[in-house]
């Protein structure tokens, strides 16, 4: 036995029906040589599955195929297809045959009858262009005719011999579906279901005015398969199907690289931006450029070279590309060389589903590397929230595991505005990096904040910056905290002016005080001056008053000796000596 | 009780059968056909009995889906079809255009 690769198993026992999506799903399509039953209600996508099955077994598998058209006349079963593309009028001529099978109004029933003149056709045209697939659209009509239940029973186990014995892939339609009317019809196909090697269940609902469409395999003999109902639509190309999330999972390619978010300072904030494949959030109330943020990625990532998808739910495209211009960020020569691509979905028509599946077949066509979504929550809105959960889900897994660095908005309703970021579609635990955007009121006006509430495997800031949108672009801005509150806007702008005129009149009552100093030390500069001066002139008054003394002194002294001598007086002055 | 219209005209009744080889309700139906024609058409139908897995052909070209299956070729107008043993005589006849109810 050999040893199993994937859960799947796959080898040539499966004929790929060349629907996006199914083959995934089943692992390789229907199986070979078997049977297989595809039950659905009216416009459940029945004839367009099994018309696809052919085309793709025609072009890309080398097997002709049979159709089998019971209800709908070949005609207008080859004039619906070719709204697909498919190239019927080429296939028709060798690889595709058509046979009318409609039973005639006017047909009369007269006893017991079979369906062996139509295997018997069956078989030429089996042997004449060696067909290897075959259709059997609409079996329930045909099925109708017969009297009874026994005898519906054994023409269903006589087609179904014939067919294994002929060793094709057949495919056999029939009408069930989730109303009253037809659950009749189910039981009479009950026992197909049990026959039949491999059964398809297409669903057709509508969810509070929301269609929706879905698929289940419902058995698959000898084969794995995913058992969960996957979301479907009827695209530009034939059916596509959403497939599972399990095994997309487990093989995500885990990248360190960072990716600029388009604002330097949200950068420094993040530590380098968001990591390639990381799914980011930004949630915030309207207006609070959650769209612009999303846009100065989309610029970023298109600078970078990097093509990119950006989704907008709400706008026009070329509308988008206007507003964001006037904040400085140019998505317009991005979107003229290529790189960038925008999509406009309208929310009123197609359930989550719907708009998940066509922006994977966009991003895919467009081999995206970034993809913005803007809001995802409008999801919601159609259809119900857990499905839309469960889309939002899927395609954070999707883009994870083909590397696409994702963001996407979401908008917080007045509701969810008592416990911050209660996001609507609760994704915010499956985001990597959720940044939430706010206002803050004060003072009369209203102020935009941006504060990242979480940022998986990444150091971040914790403060709150105010965003300034302004034609140069987007910048953050440190706020004031003062007082134990955030200032921002004019407040912000108040304080900072107060601030400066603060420092400069610091500035000017130094400077003041300086010059007084100065010429206060001048001042005594010139009292020391004029003291020295006087000191000096003190000094050389008291030398000459010292002098005149001596002089004086010795004056008197010579005088009187002088005088004596004159006088002669000898005895009185004794002890002097005689000249 | 049902008797054959006043068939003054002499035109010809044509009839093709398809049949699934000698499946029951196919012998069934040539059975009832033949009696039926000896009954009401004396002398004046021709039956033609195609064998579906001899002349598949045929039955592609001719759009048979379920055996047996009876198609009226002649007269003229419209050509019908009936299916199934031809075992209950009234709808057959009244689908032939045969039938006249009797006074």
């Amino acid at each position: 036995m050999k040893p199993l690769r994937s859960p799947f198993v796959k080898g040539s026992a499966k004929a790929p029906t060349g629907i996006i999506g199914f083959d995934e799903i089943t692992g390789g399509g229907l199986p070979h040589d078997r049977t297989t039953l595809l039950l659905g209600g009216p416009g459940s996508g029945k004839t367009v599955f099994a018309l696809q099955f052919l085309v793709h077994g025609a072009q890309h598998c080398k097997e002709p195929g049979i159709f089998v058209a019971f209800e709908e006349s070949s005609k207008r079963i080859a004039a619906n297809a070719e709204s697909f593309g498919w190239n019927l009028a080429k296939l028709r001529r060798k690889k595709l045959y058509f046979i009318d099978a409609q039973p005639k109004s006017d047909l009369v029933q007269s006893g017991t009858f079979d369906l062996s003149g139509m295997l018997a056709m069956l078989e030429a045209q089996t042997k004449a262009m060696g067909a290897r697939r075959i259709v059997f659209d609409a079996l329930d009509v045909v099925l109708a005719l017969l009297p009874d239940a026994a005898a519906k029973r054994r023409e269903v186990y006589r087609l179904h011999e014939w067919l294994l014995a002929r060793e094709l892939t057949g495919l056999i339609t029939a009408k069930a579906g989730g109303d009253e009317a037809s659950s009749i019809t189910w039981q009479q196909f009950g026992f197909m279901q049990f026959m039949v090697d491999c059964a398809v269940i297409l669903n057709h609902s509508v969810v509070q005015g929301v269609s929706q469409r879905n698929l289940r395999v419902q058995k698959y003999r000898g084969s794995s398969f995913d058992e969960n109902e996957s979301p479907f639509l009827i695209g530009a190309r034939g059916i596509e199907v959403d497939a599972m999330r399990t095994h997309v999972r487990a093989n995500v390619k885990v990248s360190s690289e960072r990716v600029s978010s388009g604002v330097k300072r949200l950068d420094t904030m993040l530590g380098g931006g968001y990591y390639r494949g990381a799914s980011v959030l930004i949630t915030g109330f309207p207006g609070t450029a959650k769209t612009t943020l999303a846009g100065a990625f989309a610029a970023a990532a298109c600078q970078r070279g990097e093509r990119t998808l950006f989704v907008s739910f709400d706008s026009d495209s070329n509308e988008v590309i206007r507003d964001l211009a006037s904040v400085g960020i140019q998505l317009g020569r991005h979107r003229k060389n290529g790189r960038l691509r925008l999509a406009s979905a309208r929310t009123i028509t197609g359930s989550a589903e719907t708009y998940l599946v066509r922006i994977k077949t966009l991003a895919t066509e467009h081999g995206a590397r970034c993809l913005v979504i803007d809001p995802m929550s409008t999801w919601s809105k159609s259809g119900n929230d857990s499905s839309a959960h469960s889309v939002a889900e899927r395609l954070t897994d999707w883009s994870k595991a083909n590397g696409i660095t994702l963001v996407c908005t979401s908008l917080l309703d007045e509701m969810s505005s008592q416990t911050e970021g209660g996001s609507s579609l609760h994704i915010s635990t499956l985001a990597d990096t959720w940044i939430q955007l706010s206002y803050l009121m004060q003072a009369g006006e209203r102020n935009r904040g941006l504060s990242i509430i979480k940022s998986r495997g990444t150091a971040h800031s914790n403060q709150v910056r105010e965003l300034i949108l302004s034609d140069a672009g987007v910048t953050l801005s440190d706020t004031y905290t003062a007082g134990g509150e955030v200032l921002m806007g004019t407040l912000r702008w108040e304080k900072e002016r107060a601030e400066r005129v603060a420092t400069e009149v610091t500035e000017v009552a130094g400077k003041l005080k300086r010059v007084r100093l100065d010429a206060e030390e001048a001042e005594l500069g010139v009292r020391v001056k004029s003291l020295q001066v006087e000191l000096e002139a003190k000094q050389v008054e008291k030398a000459l008053l010292a002098r005149t003394t001596a002089t004086h002194k010795g004056e008197v002294s010579q005088g009187l000796t002088r005088m004596g001598e004159l006088r002669g007086a000898d005895a009185t002055i004794s002890g002097r000596k005689s000249p | 009780m049902i008797r054959p219209a006043k068939s003054k005209s002499k035109f010809k009744f044509k009839f093709r059968l398809y049949v699934a080889g000698d499946a029951q309700n196919s012998t069934q139906a040539v059975a009832n056909l033949t009696a039926l024609c000896r009954a009401y058409l004396a002398d004046r139908h021709s039956i033609e009995v195609v064998n579906v897995f001899r002349e598949p052909k045929r039955a592609l070209a001719d759009g048979i889906l379920m055996t047996p299956t009876l198609v009226k070729l002649a007269p003229s107008p419209a050509p019908r079809r009936i299916v199934g043993t031809l075992s209950q005589t009234q709808p057959v006849l009244q689908a032939l255009g045969l039938a006249t109810p009797v006074e």
